[in-house]
């Protein structure tokens, strides 16, 4: 028997390395958990992957998902959330607090990397609160979380509301150099809204969450920002005003970074119009004019990261009247092709910018030693097979929840293999040899 | 073989969720029909058989009086079986969804279901999720057909036509699904239609609406063939959206006074309840210009051909699904 993880030779592939500026076909050899060799190497390994025609990347990390425990395990456990990244080709997820209780003290922390551990899938990193309960009211024991590995801090699914108490979270946060993230909605412009306050939300009768709301706070904690110098990074945002302000935060100089979600690049507001509430997220689906915003944003470089924000929610809560039917949209496992139809496609930008996008940029945001591909590196590797054509059923999802506004659509480019810490965590079906 | 009536048109659509969707023709197809209805209330013996043996459901979240008892006496005017239905909150509160609901009220051989509900959206999830009709009668603030449509009636009715008229409607269109219903309708059936109430109370990019927005009652009250006062509903105001009612009353009230500066025949319209004295004094909701309770009257006539259109298209449905 095999102490050590069988060796992994993928020949041939396309190597796309952002960080280090690789984009060349070379063989890649894993080795006891690392990147061992690159080039043209003897056919010499346990496993041997025949990578012609793919993109091999690092592996794709997710800054912002949503994996339901504690609290909601019906509707995603880290077991089941965790065998839907490595599906979606993700070797690193970053898990938000507003669970239910959320994440908000050093044992919850601590109870997320264990069963993190026990899924043994991908790895699972988490963001503790800003706010004791998420109530935006009294620091939470940032300190300690950070001590039992929490990654950042943010109390996602709302913003801190008082401008006070944000101050002195990224004051306190600034001491244990963790990232703080903020879902940037201002409360009393767009509570009790559904979708964009807009002339669709009009016709709809639906209340509205004005774009306002996220710019104000987003505008809002950037002069904070330039008080504290705590790096900061605004969640999924949204609107074209958003941009502007990342645009001119980072033209400052300040540690402002930003993410931008699958949805926010290919769907708008116009398509709630039968009230289908797989539409509903959190922030809302926007007008055209602001997906090419954040298209445009990312041609520029202005966007650090994408994450999938993977929201998953029960067949039964979604089938609710609108009002009343939660915000989110589950989409892990067909997280990659979306971005090559909202991005590549049209021309915004190549695979390697992509990958960037999905790599080591948000490592870099997480200040963790993660997506690169040099010899040496943890082999975290994701193959893809850019031009495979499938079509998106959720009820194949290994995620426990199927709220999926774009089911039936047909989708190009496929997670083939994904490999974490030199293990084969996934492969596509009929793409053997696979040992997992 | 029942003998039917040839015309060149053919009423298709089983649900009734909103106006906005509806063709001019369709429109006026609906007016056309309820006035075949409207003589009914004078007979001794005040039934048809056009629902017999037909079971229809009101299923109420959202208290109502007026729009629930006529639907009630519209349906058992056309010899159906009506179950009242009843409950104040939304469904999810009691553990039980909407789609249960109704799919458990389907269960017992509902034929059309007329919903009313404070979530916009809810009368359109039903007809995705039923096989039997779905009349909106309300929901949350998107719209209210079968009150805009005995609106419409009711102006045609006096003004033989909609064609060229100016109505203002007056209040809190942002939360109001009466407004909504009544721009699509007055709007495809040719009238021009002023909003009128301070920039809280409109709703966002109104100016895409085929409509013109007035802040000042005073500054176009005198150009108003019909003027239709909204309720205003301080159950869906979510505070702060004007300072004081004196002060809402002083800008945007219908006074005798006020009136004095409109067109003599100028009708004067609510879709009720009226709040007296608020948005409307009462001199002039009893006035010579009100045309209040003819609406009311209206609303039977509309509801009975609600009822009567939907079935239709649901028995020629289901004729043309046979093998």
């Amino acid at each position: 028997m095999k102490e050590t993880a069988p060796s992994i030779l993928i020949r041939n592939g396309r190597l796309i390395d952002p960080a280090n500026g690789v984009d060349q076909t070379a063989d890649l050899l894993v080795a006891d958990g690392k990147v061992s060799q690159i080039g043209r190497l003897p056919a010499k390994a346990d496993i041997i992957i025949d990578a012609s025609g793919k993109i091999v990347s690092p592996g794709l990390i997710d800054l912002h998902v949503h994996f339901r425990e504690p609290g909601d395990e019906e509707e995603e456990t880290i077991a089941s959330g965790s065998a839907a990244a490595v599906a979606g080709g993700f070797t690193s997820v970053v898990c938000m607090p507003n669970t239910s209780p959320p994440i908000d003290n050093a044992t919850s922390v601590e109870f997320v990397h264990r069963m993190g551990r026990q899924a043994r899938k991908t790895f699972i990193y988490v963001m503790g609160t800003l706010t004791k309960g998420r109530a935006g009211e009294e620091l939470s024991e940032m300190g300690l979380m950070a001590q039992a590995g929490a990654i950042g801090f943010t109390d996602d699914g709302s913003g801190v509301q008082n401008t006070a108490v944000m101050l002195r979270a990224l004051k306190y946060a600034s001491m244990f150099n963790r990232v703080v993230a903020q879902h940037c909605q201002d409360d009393s412009l767009a509570r009790g809204g559904v979708m964009n306050a807009g002339y669709n939300a009009t016709l709809l009768g639906l209340p509205g969450m004005d774009p306002l709301a996220e710019e104000m706070m987003l505008w809002r904690d950037i002069q904070l920002v330039k008080k504290t110098k705590t790096r900061y990074h605004a969640q999924h945002i949204s609107t074209a005003g958003s941009v502007q302000l990342i645009r001119q935060a980072k033209q400052e100089g300040l540690p402002v970074t930003c993410e931008v979600t699958p949805h926010h690049l290919l769907l708008t507001e116009e398509l709630l119009k039968d009230y289908d509430t797989n539409y509903k997220v959190n922030p809302p689906l926007r007008t055209l004019a602001d997906v090419e915003a954040l298209r445009r944003a990312i041609q520029e470089g202005l966007v650090d990261a994408l994450a999938t924000d993977h929201a998953p929610h029960l067949k039964s809560e979604k089938e609710l009247e609108f009002l009343a039917a939660p915000f989110g949209i589950a989409s892990l496992e067909c997280a990659l092709p979306l971005y090559r139809k909202a991005l590549i496609d049209p021309g915004v930008i190549d695979w390697p910018q992509l990958l960037a996008m999905l790599t080591y940029r948000p490592a870099r945001i997480l200040n963790i030693s993660k997506g690169t591909l040099g010899v040496g590196d943890r082999a975290d590797i994701t193959i893809i097979d850019p031009d495979a054509e499938w079509t998106i059923d959720p009820n194949r999802f290994f995620s426990k929840s199927h709220n999926c506004p774009y089911a039936g659509w047909t989708v190009k480019g496929k997670v083939l293999y994904t490999i974490v810490a030199g293990e084969i965590r996934y492969c596509a079906e009929g793409y053997a040899p696979c040992p997992c | 073989m029942t003998q039917t009536t040839k015309t060149d048109f053919q009423w298709r659509r089983k649900h009734l969720i909103g106006l906005r969707e509806l063709s001019r023709k369709e429109i006026e197809f609906i007016l056309d029909t309820a006035r075949g209805f409207e003589e009914f209330s004078t007979r001794s013996i005040k039934k048809a058989p056009a629902l017999r043996g037909k079971v229809v459901v009101n299923m109420f979240f959202e208290d109502s009086t007026r729009t629930r008892n006529s639907f009630t006496l519209a349906a058992s005017r056309l010899s159906a079986d009506v179950i009242e239905f009843t409950k104040t909150s939304s469904s999810v509160n009691k553990g039980e969804t909407l789609i249960d609901t109704a799919r458990n009220l389907e269960a017992m051989g509902v034929d059309i279901v007329v919903i009313r509900h404070g979530a916009g959206g809810a009368a359109h999830l039903l007809s995705r999720s039923i096989k039997a009709c779905v009349i909106n009668a309300g929901d949350g603030f998107h719209e209210h057909p079968t009150q805009a449509l005995l609106d419409a009636y009711t102006i045609r009715q006096i003004k033989g036509t909609l064609e060229g008229l100016k109505i203002g409607i007056v209040g809190d269109i942002a939360h109001s699904r009466v407004a909504r219903s009544n721009i699509h309708a007055l709007t495809k059936l040719g009238a021009e239609v002023i909003l009128v109430g301070p920039p809280t109370l409109m709703p966002a990019q109104v100016q895409n609406l085929p409509v013109q927005v007035s802040y000042s009652l005073d500054a176009v009250i005198d150009k108003l063939d019909v003027i239709n006062m909204l309720r205003i509903q301080f159950e869906r105001l979510g505070g702060n959206l004007f300072p004081t009612v004196r002060e809402y009353s002083h800008f945007y009230g219908l006074t005798v006074e006020r009136l004095k500066k409109a067109k003599p025949d100028i009708l004067v319209m609510h879709p009720g309840p009226l709040n007296r004295g608020l948005e409307i004094e009462s001199e002039v909701a009893d006035g010579p210009n009100s045309v209040i309770l003819r609406q009311v009257s209206n609303g039977l006539a509309i509801r009975m051909a609600v009822l009567f259109l939907v079935n239709q298209a649901a028995v020629l449905e289901a004729k043309d699904s046979l093998p």
